[in-house]
């Protein structure tokens, strides 16, 4: 734009708004996206004034990646269709599984009951009613055999939503490989192993900062070695927008925790071109479509920007911000849940149009329970509908080059700097979670979107308008028998007897021992997994080295 | 001058869903009642511990992680164990409606859905204490 078509193009809009003036306009609901990001009524060239298609979006495939990291996008492959599942014994949750790939799901993700999040064995007395409640439960190489039983994993790719104790389990996870007769370096999959958003969000910490960061590094550099095409760290917004973050924050502390487990790998002495290629990003689709949309696309732009020039980067695919999407399990409402279908929908199109390598649609009852067969087929259909009928998948990030979502998008961005200068500011991501820094900035936009709904600036259908008075849920809600625990705990007891425990004593000692060293932890936590030494030991043997952690509470 | 009711906001287990918390604590404490909320992972006996010594007139349990019919029956035995029966329990979270009434015949308070407004929580806590004075 030349400078004498810019000041037409002023002098027109002012004419234009001067004419709003008269207009009638509600004040509520609240015209600002979710992030609190005020907008205007219309966009134009205007709010794009210096914008650079080479330098701000490229071609898809081409730094900086704002508009898609392949070239050829959903032509070349549609995204992958995996949804999170797992529930009861390692048995029922194999079973989910079948019943998925049969039905067309093209990967696989397994939720972890609590106690294996927090790496507690099922029989632990903190583990009492809940083995198997969230997800499936896996005390030992015993459950993972069960849970993979006549699935070749070869063959599928398979995401573990799994942290604190993410060694561990991934070792699990590659002796049943091994045991299936697959090398380590034929694995294609994913480990969620993000500490970091962990102790902001998600809680489920087992550790101290300090030695995590260790253990995960030592991952890095095993997988760069032994297990190539696997997703070391899938480094996570989801938890964070879940507890009550703005679409800005997730993006920025997200990145963030990026930013520290490279420069953690870095301080190793790992070459960053070794193990960047195999981290990827896990990213939440909120309500509000466009502020998603312009989320997405900034973050693969900041990645981009930031691992050539911060990192120096070389690799082009260490540039590239790969992310899987789940829509937003907490804009699910209990009341109407039927209604969750059509809000799913809208946020699985955001995420599409926001160029997401794979996808979780969350169910209709999820706000209840973990879903039923039905429901879950209905949220895997609404992909797959997404994907075959709409005509979305046919072009390349079809809204790149609108005015708003490119102001948007870099708004976003700018937005994002500010909070990591304020964090570099406080010594880095680890000082500024310990004084609880990310931790009150999501309380409070937490709150905050709460008042705004009690006051009605912000409607939720069926929660806060258009209330069905005496409403009676009719959804069947998918129910874990208690007999799972019981059923669990003995199967962990009788392995307990069987196995050869001076061999599992003599592991143990060996990890301890290991973990007094600099020595990479992987190697023997593979060797108390292969001697079926249980979760809940192998986490407390390295407990009594690194301590744990605790948070302090506030509110 | 009368005492300001007291109350303590619980979270359970190894649940760390402390979203729904954090949000009821604050905007109990903003509706002038005197909060403490007892941070994540606790046991029944830490949440009565903490409820005797801190001497709350009220517990809210905050719970999503399906473990509700084993934390408020244990709950409830303990104050009744250590003669606290006097100390209100109610909660909140995923409970589903067959379990609410379980719930409520052993003498649970209001168990409250997702998507409840805090102002009705306040409610519910001065007519709870309007009725008993």
């Amino acid at each position: 734009m030349t400078e004498k078509e810019r000041e037409e193009l002023e002098k027109e809009y002012q004419i234009w708004e001067e004419k709003l003036k008269d207009l009638p306009q509600c004040s509520l609901p609240l015209f600002n996206t979710i992030s609190d990001i005020p907008l205007k009524i219309v966009y134009t060239p205007l709010d794009i004034k210096d914008f650079d298609y080479l330098r701000d979006l490229g071609f898809p495939g081409e730094y900086p990646f704002t508009r898609g990291i392949r070239h050829t996008m959903y032509r070349g492959r549609i995204w992958t269709m995996r949804q999170f599942s797992g529930f009861g014994t390692a048995e029922d949750t194999n079973k989910r599984f079948k019943f998925l790939l049969a039905h067309g799901e093209t990967g696989l993700s397994v939720a972890f009951d609590y106690p294996t999040l927090l790496g507690k064995d099922s029989d632990d007395p903190m583990a009492k009613g809940e083995v198997g409640v969230c997800g499936v439960a896996v005390s030992s190489l015993k459950d993972m055999e069960i849970l993979f039983d006549g699935i070749p994993l070869d063959q599928v790719s398979t995401s573990m939503t799994i942290n604190g104790p993410a060694a561990i389990i991934w070792a699990f996870y590659l002796i049943t490989a091994e045991k299936q007769g697959v090398p380590f370096y034929k694995l294609r999959g994913t480990i969620q192993n993000d500490i970091l958003k962990e102790y902001i969000a998600q809680k489920s910490y087992i550790f101290p900062p300090e030695p995590s960061l260790r253990i995960i590094v030592d991952i890095m550099e095993f997988a760069s070695k032994e297990v190539p095409k696997w997703n070391t760290i899938s480094i996570s917004g989801y938890h964070i927008r879940e507890a009550g973050s703005t679409a800005v924050q997730e993006l920025a502390f997200t990145l963030m925790d990026g930013f520290t487990y490279v420069e953690e790998g870095i301080k190793r002495g790992l070459d960053v071109d070794t193990f960047a290629p195999r981290l990827s990003f896990f990213f939440n689709s909120h309500l509000d479509f466009f502020e998603e949309i312009a989320k997405f696309r900034a973050a693969r732009r900041i990645w981009a920007r930031e691992m050539k020039n911060r990192y120096g980067a070389k690799k082009k695919e260490s540039l590239l911000l790969r992310f899987h999407t789940q829509t937003a399990g907490c804009s699910l409402t209990a009341q109407q849940p039927e209604n969750n279908i059509i809000r799913t929908a809208y946020q699985a199109l955001a995420a599409v149009l926001g160029g997401t390598q794979s996808l979780h649609t969350n169910s209709m009852d999820e706000a209840w329970a973990l879903p039923s067969e039905k429901a879950v087929l209905i949220a895997l259909r609404t992909q797959q509908i997404l994907a075959y009928e709409t005509g979305v998948v046919n072009v390349i990030d079809p809204l790149g080059g609108s005015y708003y979502v490119e102001y948007l998008t870099n708004k976003l961005e700018e937005e994002a700097y500010r909070y990591f200068e304020k964090i570099e500011k406080m010594g880095g991501m680890v000082q500024a979670i310990k004084a609880g820094f990310p931790q009150r900035e999501i309380a409070e936009a937490a709150y905050r979107y709460q008042r705004e709904i009690e006051e009605k600036k912000r409607i939720i259908v069926g929660v806060n308008e258009f209330i069905l008075e005496d409403e009676k849920l009719e959804i069947p809600l998918l129910r874990i028998d208690p007999e799972v625990e019981r059923r669990q705990v003995e199967r962990l007891q009788k392995l307990r007897k069987e196995r050869d425990n001076i061999v599992c004593e003599k592991r143990l000692k060996e990890l301890k021992m290991a973990a007094k060293s600099n020595e990479n932890l992987m190697y023997p936590i593979l060797e108390c997994a292969r001697a079926y030494c249980t979760l809940g030991e192998i986490t407390n043997a390295l407990k009594e080295v690194f301590g744990e952690y605790k948070e302090e509470a506030f509110f | 001058m009368k005492k300001k009711i007291k109350i303590l906001i619980a979270k359970p287990g190894l649940d760390g869903h402390d979203r729904g918390a954090k949000v009821v604590a604050r905007g109990l404490r903003d509706a002038g009642f005197e909060v403490i909320y007892t941070g994540l992972h606790q046991t029944p006996e830490m949440i009565v511990n903490t409820a005797i010594q801190e001497d709350v007139d009220m517990i809210g349990i905050s719970i999503l992680s399906g473990a509700h019919m084993t934390i408020f029956p244990e709950v409830l035995r303990l104050l009744k164990e250590k003669g606290a029966t006097d100390i209100h329990v109610f909660g909140g979270g995923i409970i589903p409606d067959e379990d609410k009434e379980k719930l409520y015949q052993l003498g649970v308070g209001k168990l409250f859905d997702p998507g409840t407004k805090i102002s009705e929580i306040v409610e519910y806590i001065n007519n709870y204490f309007k009725d008993k004075s």
